[in-house]
């Protein structure tokens, strides 16, 4: 890579279509050296088609993708080189060991036998399965595998790392192993890594910047902090409240700063408010006025699910099952 | 092109397939049962067809036939005769499947042989299975020529007997046999081994190819810097290295069942591991190229039986391709199993050494080098 330049990753009007289908709609950024840049998006928003692009694996229909200075089409093999890449789906062998498999895989990226001898114990160390090294990666979990993987990736040391979904099926005991790793790899080897993710909260915890995709577009890209900043203060103060009297849905519609309340049939209230701690001091104030009991108040501020939905007009659930339907439409055809 | 990634990708194969022994032990039974089964159902002599006799001319002339009819049956015990008094309820039987075929010596057969005007004898054939219709009708053929065996034809009315086929005793055929006696299951061995070949093609090259790529193993591979060309050609080695070990291994284990003579002659042994080794390359290049652009794991699984027999049958495995009609003659000259079964009788049949199979070894190698070049071409680098 040349040492001048800051940019990893340089994407510029990438465009990807199936047939009729735009999977991804001239998609422009770049990602910075030493940074981790997640692809926030529901599933078939586009995620993996353009992280394929970007590892060679998918030619582009139109536009340009550096990485690590290397074009993805003129130089596909220094583009290989340069990356190291977690598939969404787990690619390693099942029926070669743990070890194999990163053997396998250091020859493949030509290291010499002292090299390979060096570092395959030094990589399963650090990913933890060094007591699993010789077991069939057929018996291994999810977490497991996925943890050799991202090994396998660095067998070659790398310079960029791709995980695309690195910690979908996984448990939450394996999701935080996973992230955990991430963020040391980034620390100890100042990897760039861009990952993609469904998930909010491993977006937020994880990444630098964040780009939200949606139907094959980018809608936004900034820090985590600086998007939920961009929206419109939403904090939902959740309540819940024996016996309401008739009209205290109204009442709390007419609070300073509330935009809307929502009723659940247990008692629980959600109220959309501009400023959260605000609308607490008036409910609790309202209450005692009028006698009622609360039992239990909770402030949450702006969360990603908000900045999702500001930017899509969609919760993130909301477009995953979207997607699904549309999806298998063309059986019905 | 770097060998080191194109032994990884053999050393990978060859670690999964030493791995699962059920693989090894699938691509080997199907081809020894086969063996086996139609080796016993096919090779054997047919024997102890029944046969009605009906002598309606009941004279010395008659019995003399009968006599000699009974002589012929009696050595290689083909046929179990049967006397019947009327031709009716012989072909009432024949129709009925109690018997084979009926031999009727009519009433007038003894003054046609008195008056040397062509005396006849009728045989009714129930000709709806070949294999027993034809042995009976050589016996039948020996029988009349061995009743008008030691006659002059050309003096009629002298004591004799039937000009059934007129027969010219001035030309004689003889016959001289090249080798002992070859049973059938010899024969079907070296199609045996080739189809073992092709198992390990149709598992190791089509099935689990597939299989990897559904499940995303291909994607891991991909990422790195290997080559089509690299990839393509690990897999076709390691493919052919498994293809030899199969062909080995049923040379052997089938080569003792079928009691092939002097099977350890290292040198023969050198040329059919040669013979195997060029075969499997050609298989394995083979089933590439048809599987090189899918992706659904039961494409292959649905072309086994189809690919089995339209490669196996037309080679001339278990029939010679010279008994084939011209459509089935063309398929059999684009099978490689073809080529592979020919120089494998040439070995295990004839132990011709290089001279008999250097023909097929070129073919085969073409064939390959035209297989592997096309299969580089069409496979796509991408998902």
């Amino acid at each position: 890579m040349n040492p001048t330049n800051d940019n990893a990753i340089e994407v510029t009007k990438l465009k990807k279509q199936f047939g009729d289908f735009v999977a991804v709609k001239e998609v422009s950024f770049t990602v910075h050296t030493g940074e981790i840049f997640g692809l926030l998006g529901p599933n078939g928003a586009g995620k993996t088609t353009l992280i394929r692009m970007m590892t060679t694996l998918t030619p582009p229909t139109s536009g340009s993708a550096k990485v690590g200075g290397h074009d993805v089409v003129s130089d596909a093999d220094g583009v290989r080189h340069a990356i190291g890449v977690i598939p969404q789906a787990l690619t390693s062998d099942p029926e070669l060991t743990a070890r194999e498999n990163m053997m396998i895989h250091a020859k493949l990226y030509g290291l010499t036998s002292a090299q390979r001898a060096k570092l395959i114990p030094e990589l399963l160390e650090s990913v933890g399965l060094t007591e699993f090294a010789d077991k069939l990666v057929g018996s291994f979990s999810g977490g497991m595998r996925r943890r050799l993987e991202i090994a396998r990736g660095l067998v070659h040391s790398p310079k960029i790392m791709f995980l695309d979904e690195p910690t979908t099926g996984l448990d939450p005991v394996s999701r935080t192993a996973v992230w955990e790793m991430i963020t040391r790899l980034k620390k100890s080897a100042g990897l760039t890594i861009l990952l993609t993710t469904h998930y909010m909260d491993e977006a937020d915890k994880l990444c630098d910047r964040i780009a939200i995709v949606d139907h094959g577009q980018l809608v936004a890209l900034d820090t985590p902090a600086r998007l939920k900043d961009s929206v419109p203060a939403v904090d939902i103060v959740e309540a819940e409240i024996d016996n309401a009297p008739q009209n205290w849905k109204a009442s709390l519609e007419k609070l300073d700063g509330v935009a809307s309340v929502a009723d659940h049939d247990d008692g629980i209230w959600h109220i959309s408010t501009t400023n959260g701690p605000a609308t607490v001091r008036e409910l609790m104030d309202l209450a005692r006025d009028r006698g009622i009991n609360v039992r239990r108040v909770s402030v949450q501020g702006t969360t990603l699910d908000d900045v999702f939905l500001y930017y899509t007009g969609r919760q993130l659930r909301d477009a995953a099952s979207e997607t699904v339907r549309r999806d298998v439409s063309h059986l019905y055809k | 092109m770097k060998v080191q990634r194109i032994s990884a990708i053999i050393e990978r194969d060859m670690r999964k397939f030493l791995r699962s022994p059920a693989l090894m032990m699938s691509s080997m039974i199907f081809p020894l049962m086969q063996l086996i089964v139609l080796g016993y159902a096919f090779g054997g002599k047919i024997k102890g067809i029944k046969i009605a006799l009906v002598d309606e001319d009941r004279t010395a002339y008659s019995r003399d036939l009968r006599e000699r009819f009974g002589a012929i049956v009696a050595g290689p015990q083909t046929m179990q005769v049967e006397n019947y008094n009327s031709v009716s309820d012989a072909i009432v039987d024949l129709r009925a499947g109690f018997v084979r075929a009926v031999v009727y010596i009519p009433v007038d057969y003894s003054r046609r042989v008195d008056q040397g005007n062509r005396p006849r004898i009728a045989f009714i054939e129930d000709n709806t299975d070949n294999f027993v219709t034809s042995e009976i009708l050589t016996r039948m053929q020996d029988l009349v020529k061995d009743i008008n065996q030691g006659l002059n034809p050309f003096q009629p009315g002298q004591r004799l007997t039937v000009p059934l086929p007129r027969l010219n005793p001035l030309v004689d055929l003889q016959v001289v046999e090249l080798y002992p006696y070859i049973e059938y299951i010899k024969y079907l061995l070296s199609g045996s081994i080739a189809m073992s070949v092709f198992i390990v093609a149709m598992i190791g090259g089509g099935i689990t190819f597939i299989d990897d790529k559904s499940r995303g193993l291909h994607e891991g591979y991909l990422v790195t810097p290997i080559t089509k060309s690299e990839l393509i050609l690990g897999l076709i080695f390691s493919g052919a290295i498994k293809g030899l070990m199969a062909g080995t291994t049923i040379t052997l284990i089938g080569g003792l069942i079928a009691g092939i003579d002097r099977l350890w002659d290292p040198v023969r042994l050198l040329y059919l591991m040669f013979v195997l080794g060029t075969t499997s390359v050609a298989m394995i290049s083979f089933m590439f190229l048809l599987m090189v652009r899918v992706s659904d794991p039961l494409v292959p699984r649905a072309m086994f039986g189809v690919l089995n027999t339209l490669l196996y049958f037309p080679s001339g495995a278990i029939y010679p391709v010279e008994g084939f009609p011209v459509w089935l003659r063309w398929i059999s000259y684009v099978d490689p199993f073809t080529y592979a079964v020919h120089a494998l009788k040439a070995l295990l049949l004839k132990n011709t050494g290089f001279s008999g199979i250097y023909s097929d070894i070129l073919i085969l190698s073409g064939f390959s080098v035209v297989l592997v070049a096309l299969s580089v071409a069409f496979f796509k680098r991408q998902i």
